[in-house]
C-alpha cells in the first residue's frame, strides 16, 4: 500500500566528496602528506637525522641541504621531517585521550545530571580556573621531563574542554523527542547515551579538536624548548628551535625550517577544523 | 467496560511551578477503544501522555498496565515492560535521530527486545515500511530525506516495532498540513482496527477528537473536567468550558463562512 512518494535519495559516501568545501578538502590533503613524509621519512631524504659531521656544520641552504645544516651538522630538512613523527604524536595522543575521556565524563554529566553533574561540574570548574600553559608546565616539572609524562599532562589539563562541550549537547539533546523515544522504546541507558545521543553531540567537540590538535604541537614544542618535553638528540621542532637559537641571528636557516613546520601543521589543522565547522552548521540548517 | 488493559488512578505531575500540571487524573482505557483527550495548551495533556508511558514519573497516583502499577516499579523492572505502551509524539522533525537510517531505527528496536532474528530484520523492517504506506527503499534513507507526515508514518512504524498494546498519539498530526493531516488520522485508525491497539488520542482540536473517538476526555488546568461518554456527541456537553470550547469552534466558524 505505498500511495507515497518518495525525493529521490541523496548520492551515497562522505558529504565531502560530493559537497563542495575546500578548506575541508585542502586541509586533509595537507595532512595526509604530511603524514606520509613522516611514515616514510626515511625514503624522503636520504641523510641521517641524527649522526653529526662537524665539517658540514652551519651550511646555508642550497641544493643538497634544502635548509641548510644545524651547528652539528646535520641536515636541517631531514630534522624537520623526523620530528614530524614526534609532533604529530604530541598532536594525536594529545587530542584523543582527551576526546575519548572528556566525551565520556561529559555524556554521564549531561545524561545523569543531579549530583553527578555537580561533582564532575566543580572538578571541570578548578581545572579550568588554572591558565592552561601554566599547568601543563607545572605538572610535567613535577612528574619529571619526557614525552610520555607531557601526554599526561596534556591529558590531565585538557579533557574538561571536551567534557564542557559535550555535556552541554547532551542536555539540549536529552530533551529531544527522539530520546524520549528511545527511553519509551525500552531501551537501555549505555545504547541511549552511545548510540542516540553521542553520534549527534560529537560533532561540535570534532570541531574543538582540531584547534586543540594545533595548539597542542605549539605547547609540546613550547615544553621542548625549556627542555620539559622531547630530549636531545631526538628531533623536534621546538627542541631544534631551542638547541640553535643562540646561532639565529649569523644562521637564521636553522631555526626557519622548524618554525615553518609548527606555522604550516597549525594552518593545515585549522583549514580542516575550519572545513568541519561549515559542515556542522550546515546539518544543523 | 469489563476489563479495562489500563487503570489510570489520581496521577498527579507537579514542575515547580505554583499549579500542578497534573492533579488527579483517573481514567480507563478498554482494550481496543479509542480514547480522545481533548483541552487548550497548557492543560496538562502533554504530561498526561508522558506520565501515562512513565517518560515523567507521577507525583502520586497509579498506572495500572496490565493488572500491574507501573510508577511502583523501579526503572529496571520498568524499562522490559516499556515496549507495551508507545508513544507518537507531537513534532516529527525531532522525533527521529538524524543519525541512523530508517531501517536501523526499526531494526534497533526489534533487536533489543528480541522481537526478530538478525537475519529476518530486513524482512520485518520492510513489513512495518509497508503497514505504515512507505515503500521499502525509505529503510536506507535517513531522516532528512521524508517530509513532515513522511516522518510521522516513520514514527508510528517505530512504536508498532515494538508490538504494543496501547499507542498514545500525542498531538500526532498538529505540526502537520490539513492535507496531510487526515492520511496520518486514518492511518492510526486503520491500524487500531488491523492490530487490535488500544489507542489514547490526544489533540486540540475539538472537532477532529470527537470525528476521531467515540469518548472523550476534556482537560482544563490539569484536570479532567468532563468525560463525554460514547452515545453522547460533544455537542450536548455539560461542563461549562467545553460549551465555551465549542461556541469558540463555530464562531470561527460563522466568521470564516
Amino acid at each position: 500500500m505505498s500511495d507515497v512518494t518518495l525525493p529521490p535519495l541523496r548520492n551515497r559516501g562522505p558529504a565531502w566528496l560530493y559537497e563542495g568545501n575546500w578548506s575541508l578538502r585542502i586541509g586533509l590533503v595537507s595532512f595526509l602528506i604530511i603524514l606520509l613524509a613522516a611514515i616514510f621519512a626515511p625514503l624522503v631524504t636520504s641523510y641521517d637525522p641524527i649522526a653529526i659531521d662537524l665539517a658540514k656544520a652551519l651550511q646555508p641552504p642550497s641544493l643538497v641541504h634544502w635548509m641548510g645544516t644545524d651547528h652539528l651538522g646535520r641536515d636541517v630538512f631531514t630534522r624537520v621531517v623526523f620530528a614530524a613523527r614526534v609532533d604529530l604524536q604530541i598532536g594525536a595522543i594529545g587530542v584523543a585521550l582527551p576526546l575519548i575521556i572528556g566525551t565520556i565524563v561529559g555524556l554521564i554529566a549531561g545524561y545523569y545530571g543531579g549530583w553527578v553533574d555537580a561533582v564532575i561540574g566543580r572538578i571541570v570548574d578548578v581545572i579550568i580556573a588554572f591558565p592552561f600553559l601554566v599547568l601543563v608546565i607545572a605538572i610535567v616539572a613535577m612528574l619529571g621531563p619526557g614525552l610520555i609524562n607531557l601526554y599526561i599532562a596534556l591529558t590531565v589539563v585538557s579533557w574538561v574542554l571536551y567534557t564542557r562541550i559535550i555535556r552541554a549537547e547532551t542536555i539540549a539533546l536529552k530533551k529531544r523527542e527522539y530520546v524520549l523515544a528511545a527511553r519509551n522504546l525500552g531501551f537501555g541507558h549505555l545504547r541511549i547515551m552511545f548510540g542516540h545521543i553521542l553520534p549527534n553531540a560529537i560533532a561540535p567537540a570534532l570541531v574543538f579538536a582540531m584547534s586543540d590538535f594545533a595548539l597542542d604541537v605549539q605547547v609540546g614544542a613550547t615544553l621542548s624548548f625549556f627542555g620539559l618535553g622531547a630530549q636531545p638528540p631526538t628531533p623536534e621542532w621546538g627542541l631544534m628551535i631551542a638547541e640553535t637559537r643562540s646561532m639565529m641571528l649569523t644562521a637564521p636557516w636553522v631555526v626557519v625550517g622548524p618554525g615553518l613546520a609548527i606555522v604550516v601543521v597549525s594552518l593545515v589543522v585549522s583549514l580542516i577544523g575550519d572545513g568541519l565547522a561549515d559542515k556542522v552548521r550546515r546539518l544543523d540548517g | 467496560m469489563s476489563d479495562p488493559i489500563l487503570r489510570v488512578e489520581g496521577i498527579s505531575k507537579t514542575y515547580g511551578g505554583p499549579r500542578p500540571a497534573l492533579a488527579g487524573a483517573s481514567f480507563e482505557l478498554a482494550k481496543g477503544e479509542i480514547l480522545g483527550v481533548v483541552g487548550e495548551s497548557g492543560s496538562g495533556k502533554t504530561t498526561l501522555a508522558r506520565c501515562v508511558a512513565l517518560l515523567e514519573r507521577p507525583d502520586a497516583g497509579r498506572v495500572i498496565f496490565k493488572g500491574e502499577d507501573l510508577a511502583a516499579l523501579r526503572e529496571g523492572q520498568l524499562r522490559k515492560r516499556r515496549r507495551g505502551i508507545q508513544t507518537v509524539f507531537q513534532d516529527p522533525y525531532a522525533s527521529l535521530n538524524p543519525t541512523k537510517t530508517i531501517g536501523d531505527a526499526l531494526g534497533e528496536v526489534m533487536l533489543v527486545h528480541g522481537l526478530a532474528v538478525r537475519k529476518e530484520i530486513k524482512k520485518h523492517v520492510a513489513e512495518l515500511l509497508d503497514q505504515v504506506g512507505l515503500p521499502t527503499t525509505a529503510a536506507d534513507a535517513y531522516p532528512k530525506s521524508f517530509s513532515g507526515g513522511q516522518r510521522q508514518r516513520i514514527c508510528i512504524a517505530r512504536a508498532l516495532a515494538a508490538q504494543p498494546e496501547i499507542l498514545i498519539a500525542d498531538e500526532p498530526v498538529s505540526s502537520l498540513d490539513v492535507s496531510v493531516q487526515a492520511q496520518v488520522v486514518n492511518l492510526i485508525l486503520d491500524l487500531k482496527d488491523r492490530l487490535g491497539l488500544s489507542v489514547i488520542f490526544i489533540g486540540h482540536d475539538l472537532q477532529l477528537i470527537d470525528f476521531i473517538a467515540p469518548r472523550v476526555l476534556v482537560m482544563l488546568a490539569g484536570e479532567i473536567v468532563e468525560t463525554i461518554p460514547a452515545d453522547r456527541s460533544i455537542a450536548d456537553a455539560r461542563h461549562e468550558y467545553t460549551r465555551a470550547l465549542m461556541q469558540a469552534v463555530s464562531k470561527l466558524e460563522t466568521l470564516a463562512g
